[in-house]
């Protein structure tokens, strides 16, 4: 944006001076508050007590898949639908709509990957007061409290979750406006009828806000009134939840008492500010609770804009106030409760009842599907800016990495690249031959992305704009006209991607015919995708510009989903259906994690945007999004050295991992810091290439199961307090504990390996440390102080190469660290890297490699598959390992033979030379 | 490692292969030693020894990557290529059958699948070809530098000459200047006693007519009504006796003693009383009307300074401010040079009677002077002329200009690059900037800093900083690499990173003494 002022000067200056304020931080100012976001005041002023709304038990009826039920609001006699679900595998769905609305409110499409299938519910007991459901098995039951109403979800005699306990279910129904000004005489015969109705609810036509709201200079017209709903949920026994991305915030979600609750809509943050509860780039309404005793789930689906309030009745205790709790038995249990809020749509939510994280996890991705499987490439290291400056600053940079070694999978071209800012062209004088640049790359087995933002420049002599205008996709404004708005390119219009026909003519436009200059080798990414609007609200579309029917206020946080999907469609389609696509983009919703990676946008290059970068990407991981990283280095501003070799130290055990830069900032490759930190940052970037297996194992799972590739420790250690709020250190998948250094200066770190009777090893040096134990790593600035978890298998590819093509048929070298019973287990995955064959044919080796009764063995995990590698077993390094006499490798063509090996009685490492044996298949070596 | 070594341990990987198989060629003219051959190998850092089937066995058993040259299989192993035809080169090992053609000779890829093409002999050619062309360059180019640095000589010796010259000139105007300054000093004495002392017969004259105007003025003041309408007395409430905020008639009468008529006498009486108040309290309070078009136009110019730079163009303003004050140094420098206009208050007794003009035995001395004076100043002028001249010549003398002055040439040149939208200009040991081809004002890009090539190199980099600031970046700067060329000319500009410029400059004067053509060829020729 910054450029943007200089490059657009005259141009633009006159909105400018509205929209910028000029100043080097985020202007708070520019984004709403709960106070100044009318609906959230309204609701917000609704404080916990009796709940207006009865449920009319008579009405109920209980079908095989639902139960129905109606409620009334015995204030102004509005009556809602409730519809109760028991969805399969331990979830329950809860939507409430009006009964009878005026006119149909918005349900989220396109989010949940199928409608859930449902279980039966049944009915165990009924009275005046409410009825009792069974939940299918775990001894779990539903309680419908009729006055006032309220819904408890119990496993035996304990209450896992309430809702309405705190009275806080509203939903504001939508009503004929009774302002004089629409219809006087219309509203003079509607106000009789209505008058009993608005009387009792105690409110007025003329409320704040209700008809149109006005912030900084857009008034938002709201010709449907007010719709918003909310709801509370009570969680007692829980004093920790997680979720709700993307804020950047702890990984542990803060009580909202006394200040705003955290706000759910996406929004172009210029240089957001660190902790607090303000809207970014994205949103997911899912928020996890978690205990000692149980993991759960409450995904609000609602694509409007949404705050959330959390409160604890723990929260504002001291330690000792704690501690004096427990030790005089006395006191309450600790008890979180949260409420909801959303402008319009309706009430659907999931609950999901876990009890375990992996459970947790499951059920969310059978909601709303599974992590994109990425192409091995994409989980290589990515180098950005913005922005290259030419195809010979292109060929430079990609020379300089093979001149300093160092690997690199993916080169990024950012909006500099395109014919004045028109995606899916490109500038005539710097990039006159996309395709040769391509090649270039293509012959070093490397990769591109460009950048395709969603904001078309609105210029009759481009096709893009002409054909999107002439087929009528464009998103509307409030009068029926092409909504237009700023951004890069000046005016601009908004495709409307929630329109599955627009969809799929922006898909066609990355076919190799029409987006001229493309080869397979280049990939996407979508920005500015909220969507930003440079002189609109918040930096955002208006909310009355309409989708069809739909109003931006209904669906605003989905449309970035959709450019994604869109996009990810469009790579797929390119490639006959044969390529997996890789698509970044930076708005997403609950579903997102189905078409490609996202980043927590526009970061500064300082050290607390560093540490953030883990809470950030974790919480992410926790609601489905496991492709996630942070700007390596930092976006804004330029880091000193120190700050970029630890940001690669840490990016390199990041999922997404993309170094870039401001358009002002110096130029940062790699290599422009002296040879001392080159040496350091090509260190961590090889570390990465070296784990590359490992990692697409991870996602291989995060696609096949929804388990998070980041991890926060309490996912693997559920009963240890100790690791509840820690988000300075995390787990990548099981087996690895990562406790990057982002202390500037920093001497040491303080880790926490987790785990009573479990060992972890130093993955460097093979050190071995107890679990359990908060343990002081003296740190230099080479260190990555990482772990590997007694008990676990973690497959290597040794030989690091300039890109991770160029790996594909190198051998395995497999780490295997003992647990203190001389056990270990892991698995192998390995397909072709980039196709749908390992989907559609079954083509893929996956092994579960295990160490038992001394013996490694490596056996089939998916007989259905087939796949044939050419590389072998090149080394196994076995880490608390005593001496052995011989190693024996057999294979299943009977032959033994003896491997030679060495052992490092100091750490105990035994490393078999040279098993030489094809990983894909069956073998033991066993130890004597 | 020695090359003959390391040419034999690949060798055997090539030989000898992997599990899988490995087909090619033995390099020719490589002898592959039979001694060698099943003994065993210790590695190059000592680390340890294997047997030598393990050499190239595609597995890494030395620390140092020495027993796995013509493998991938050590992360720290180099690669040789023969390159026959072109040049030999080492290659990390990593790149051996990564599918990438590196070697010329395709010797990296003997089993990787890839299809690689011999290249080197083609490449030779190019480069022979290109050598040829450099050297024919270079060859022209230094006979050129050497005119350049013996015209450099030349220039320096005329400069050293012209310093000689002009310190000896600067001497006798030194001289002169002093001489000077004692015929206008001895001049100015008789001056100014002779202009006090008209002065002094002026100011008592100018005593004497104003007392004659009071008489005047006061003779036709009759009435207490007129007194007090003439002197405004009502509102010097200083002379209010009573202090009741007023100044009434009868008061006024009290003052004026008593008398509703007076005549001159009495009232020069009274006046004399009243009259050093009245004036001081008059002067104390400046008049209205004076004051309020003052505080109009500075409320103009903040009006106007706000109206400029609105705080929301915070960022804008913060390269405005940059220009202004490169704009405001400007000024400054001019304003020490043109004398100050300063507006004296004394002007205002003009208004009066002028001074009579002086007698000729006065005016003559201060003809006198004023020569003197004009005689000196221009001799002074003469003086920091040739101090100027001195000053530019020794900065020129004192430029780095290379070991044997050979940039001397370019030193108050400038040379121009026409790109689409930009007319790049250097001038060297001065700036460089650049303007728009239509329309907009120049921009610096730096100004001359130092020689900044690597050790051993210093002259083929100059580096230019301090240019404009960039907003929210740093100031401009400009670098230029200097290649050897027969013409003086800019080949290219780009902008790397943001506001810092590069900049290619070719000039005869980087050229150096070229090794003869055979030499060269024969030098890449040789494996």
């Amino acid at each position: 944006m910054a450029a943007f002022i200089v490059r657009m000067g005259p141009l633009l200056v006159l909105w400018l001076a509205v929209f910028l304020s000029g100043t080097w931080a985020v202007d708070r100012g520019n984004f709403k508050t709960c106070d100044q976001s009318a609906f959230c005041k309204r609701q917000r002023a609704l404080k916990p007590g009796q709940s207006p709304y009865r449920a009319l038990l008579e009405t109920l009826e209980l079908t095989n898949t639902k139960l129905t039920l109606q409620l009334i609001n015995d204030n102004n006699k509005v009556r809602l639908l409730l519809e109760l679900y028991r969805l399969q595998g331990n979830m329950t769905r809860v939507k409430i709509n009006e009964l009878k609305p005026l006119k149909p409110r918005f349900e989220v499409p396109d989010v949940l990957i199928n409608n859930p299938p449902t279980e039966p519910l049944s009915l165990l007991s009924q009275d005046e007061n409410g009825v009792v459901l069974s939940l299918g098995a775990d001894s779990q039951w539903l309680i419908v409290s009729a006055k006032p109403f309220r819904l408890d979800i119990m496993e035996g005699r304990e209450v896992l979750l309430s809702l309405n306990s705190r009275g806080l279910l509203a939903f504001e129904h939508l009503r004929i406006r009774k302002d004089t000004q629409v219809d006087p005489e219309g509203a003079e015969k509607k106000e009789e009828t209505d008058a009993a109705n608005e009387q009792a609810e105690g409110e007025t036509a003329k409320e704040d806000g209700m008809w149109e709201e006005t912030f900084k200079s857009h008034t938002d017209n709201k010709p449907n009134g007010p719709s918003s709903i909310s709801l509370d949920f009570s969680l007692p026994g829980v004093e920790h939840v997680y979720g709700i991305p993307e804020h950047a915030d702890s990984l542990k979600l803060k009580t909202t008492d006394g200040g705003d609750p955290y706000r759910l809509f996406n929004l172009d943050v210029f240089q957001y500010e660190l902790f607090n509860p303000m809207a970014l780039y994205g949103a997911i309404p899912v928020m996890l609770s978690h205990s000692a005793q149980r993991t759960m789930g409450i995904f609000w689906l609602n694509a409007a804009e949404t705050w959330v309030d959390i409160s604890s009745n723990t929260a504002g205790k001291t330690v000792f106030g704690q501690m004096l709790d427990y030790v005089q038995g006395s006191s309450e249990t600790p008890q979180t409760d949260v409420r909801w809020i959303s402008e319009s749509g309706i009430i659907d939510v999931f609950i999901m009842l876990g009890p375990t994280p992996t459970d947790v996890f499951s059920q969310y991705a059978s909601l709303t599907g599974t992590q994109a499987f990425p192409p091995l490439s994409a989980l290589a290291y990515h180098q950005c800016r913005w922005n290259y400056n030419d195809q010979e600053d292109v060929a430079a940079v990609d020379q300089g990495f093979d001149e300093h070694d160092i690997p690199y999978d993916f080169i990024w071209l950012d909006i500099e690249h395109t014919d004045g800012k028109r995606y899916f062209t490109w500038d005539p004088h710097k990039f006159p031959q996309p395709k040769d640049m391509l090649q270039g790359l293509m012959d070093k087995r490397r990769k591109m992305v460009t950048i395709v933002d969603p904001h078309i420049k609105v210029d009759s002599s481009y096709k893009i704009h002409n054909e999107i205008r002439s087929k009528g996709f464009y998103v509307k404004n409030k009068d029926g006209g092409d909504y237009e708005g700023w951004c890069w390119p000046g005016n601009s219009g908004y495709p409307d991607f929630t329109n599955p026909e627009m969809r799929a003519w922006w898909a066609s436009m990355f076919a190799y015919d029409q987006y001229e200059g493309s080869m397979e080798n280049m990939y996407t990414w979508n920005d500015m995708n909220e969507p930003s609007v440079f002189n609109g609200p918040e930096v955002t579309m208006h909310k009355d510009a309409l989708h069809g029917n739909w109003e931006n206020r209904d669906l605003h946080n989905l449309y970035g989903l959709y450019v994604q999907m869109a996009t990810a469609e469009g790579l797929i389609e390119r490639s006959g259906g044969v390529e997996r696509p890789f698509v970044l983009t930076r708005a997403f919703f609950a579903g997102s994690q189905r078409y490609g990676a996202v980043w927590t946008g526009d970061n500064t290059a300082e050290w607390e945007h560093l540490k953030i970068s883990i809470p950030m990407c974790l919480s992410l991981g926790l609601v489905g999004v496991s492709f996630c990283g942070a700007d390596v280095g930092g976006f804004f501003k330029s880091p000193s050295t120190e700050l970029l070799v630890r940001w690669y130290q840490t990016g390199a055990y990041q999922p997404f991992f993309r170094a870039h830069a401001h358009l002002d900032t110096p130029r940062r490759e790699p290599w422009l810091f002296g040879p001392e930190n080159t040496a350091l940052i090509r260190e961590a970037v090889r570390q990465r290439y070296a784990l590359l297996p490992y990692w697409y194992q991870l996602f291989y799972h995060a696609h096949h199961s929804g388990q998070p590739v980041m991890r926060p420790l309490w996912v693997e250690y559920p009963q240890d307090t100790a690791t509840f709020s820690m988000d300075d250190q995390f787990l990548l998948g099981r087996d690895l504990l990562v406790h990057p250094v982002t202390e500037e200066g920093g001497r040491g770190v303080t880790a926490y390996l987790p785990g009573k009777g479990e060992v972890w090893f130093d993955v460097h040096t093979f050190q071995k440390h107890n679990g359990a134990q908060n343990l002081y790593i003296p740190v230099t600035i080479s260190s990555i102080p990482v772990f590997q978890r007694g008990g676990s298998i973690i497959p290597r590819k040794a030989r690091v190469r300039r890109s991770s093509s160029c790996m594909e048929h190198d051998p395995y070298t497999l780490f295997v660290a003992l647990s203190p019973k001389r056990f270990a287990q892991g698995e192998l995955y390995i397909d072709d890297g980039h196709t749908f064959n390992f989907d559609k044919q079954k083509q893929f080796i996956h092994r579960r490699l295990s160490f038992a009764n001394k013996a490694l063995s490596s056996r089939n995990l998916a007989p259905g598959s087939q796949f044939i590698t050419p590389s072998w077993i090149e080394k196994i390094v076995i880490l608390g390992a005593s001496k052995p006499s011989k190693a024996t490798l057999k294979t299943p063509d009977g032959k033994e033979n003896l491997l030679e090996f060495e052992f490092d009685a100091s750490m105990s490492v035994l490393t078999l030379r040279k098993p030489g044996v094809n990983a894909g298949v069956d073998w033991t070596v066993v130890l004597q | 490692m020695s090359c003959a070594l390391l040419l034999l341990l690949m060798s055997l990987a090539l030989a000898m292969g992997t599990g899988a198989a490995v087909e090619i060629q033995r390099p020719r003219g490589v002898p592959l030693s039979s001694e060698l051959e099943n003994k065993p190998f210790t590695c190059l850092d000592g680390s340890s020894t294997i047997p030598f089937d393990r050499v190239n066995d595609d597995y890494c058993d030395c620390r140092d990557g020495s027993d796995e040259p013509g493998t991938a299989a050590c992360p720290n192993g180099s690669f040789h290529c023969t390159n026959a035809g072109f040049r030999p080169a080492f290659i990390p090992s990593s790149r051996i059958n990564d599918g990438i053609c590196d070697c010329c000779d395709t010797t990296d890829e003997y089993n990787s699948g890839a299809t690689c093409q011999n290249t080197c002999r083609e490449m030779g050619r190019k480069e022979r070809e290109s050598l040829q062309i450099m050297a024919e360059i270079t060859k022209e180019g230094f006979l050129l530098k050497q005119q350049l640095i013996h015209e450099a000589k030349r220039g320096q010796e005329d400069k050293q000459g012209k310093l000689t010259e002009l310190q000896g000139s600067k001497k006798g105007l030194e001289e002169k200047v002093e001489a000077l300054r004692t015929v206008k000093e001895t001049a100015e004495d008789p001056e100014k006693e002779a202009k006090e002392r008209h002065l002094k017969a002026w100011e008592e004259q100018k005593e004497l007519l104003r007392m004659e105007k009071d008489k005047t003025r006061m003779a036709e003041c009759v009435t207490v009504g007129d007194i007090q309408r003439y002197f405004r007395l009502q509102s010097h409430l200083e002379l209010d006796p009573d202090s009741d905020g007023s100044l009434s008639e009868t008061e006024t009468q009290g003052l004026l003693g008593g008398a509703d008529k007076v005549d001159t006498s009495t009232f020069e009486t009274v006046w004399s009383g009243i009259k050093d108040k009245y004036l001081s309290e008059g002067q104390s309070e400046p008049p209205a009307p004076v004051e309020t078009p003052q505080e109009e136009s500075r409320d103009f110019v903040s009006d106007h300074d706000s109206d400029h730079y609105p705080e929301d163009y915070a960022g804008e303003e913060e390269e405005d401010v940059e220009d202004d004050e490169e704009d405001d140094h400007d000024e400054e420098e001019e304003e020490e040079k043109v004398p100050p206009t300063v507006q004296t208050p004394e002007k205002r007794e003009d208004d009066e009677v002028s001074m009579p003009p002086y007698d000729t035995e006065t005016q003559s001395l201060i003809d006198a002077a004023q020569k003197a004076r004009d005689d000196f100043d221009e001799a002074e002028r003469a003086l920091r002329e040739v101090d100027d001249q001195m000053k530019n010549l020794e900065k020129e003398i004192g430029f780095d200009f290379g070991p044997s002055a050979e940039f001397a040439y370019l030193y108050s040149q400038c040379y121009e690059l026409s790109t689409s939208e930009y007319i790049y200009r250097l001038c060297p040991f001065n700036r460089v900037s650049q303007k728009p081809k239509f329309g907009g004002s120049e921009t610096n890009l730096g100004l001359w800093g130092q020689w900044a090539g690597p050790e051993g190199n210093l002259y083929s980099v100059m580096k230019y900083d301090h240019g404009q600031g960039c907003w929210q970046g740093p100031n401009r700067s400009t670098t230029v690499k200097l290649t050897c060329g027969k013409e003086t000319v800019v080949t290219s500009t780009s902008e790397p990173s943001r506001c810092e410029y590069l900049m290619e400059f070719t000039t005869p004067a980087v050229c150096q003494e070229p090794a003869s053509l055979d030499e060269v060829l024969h030098g890449h020729t040789e494996l």
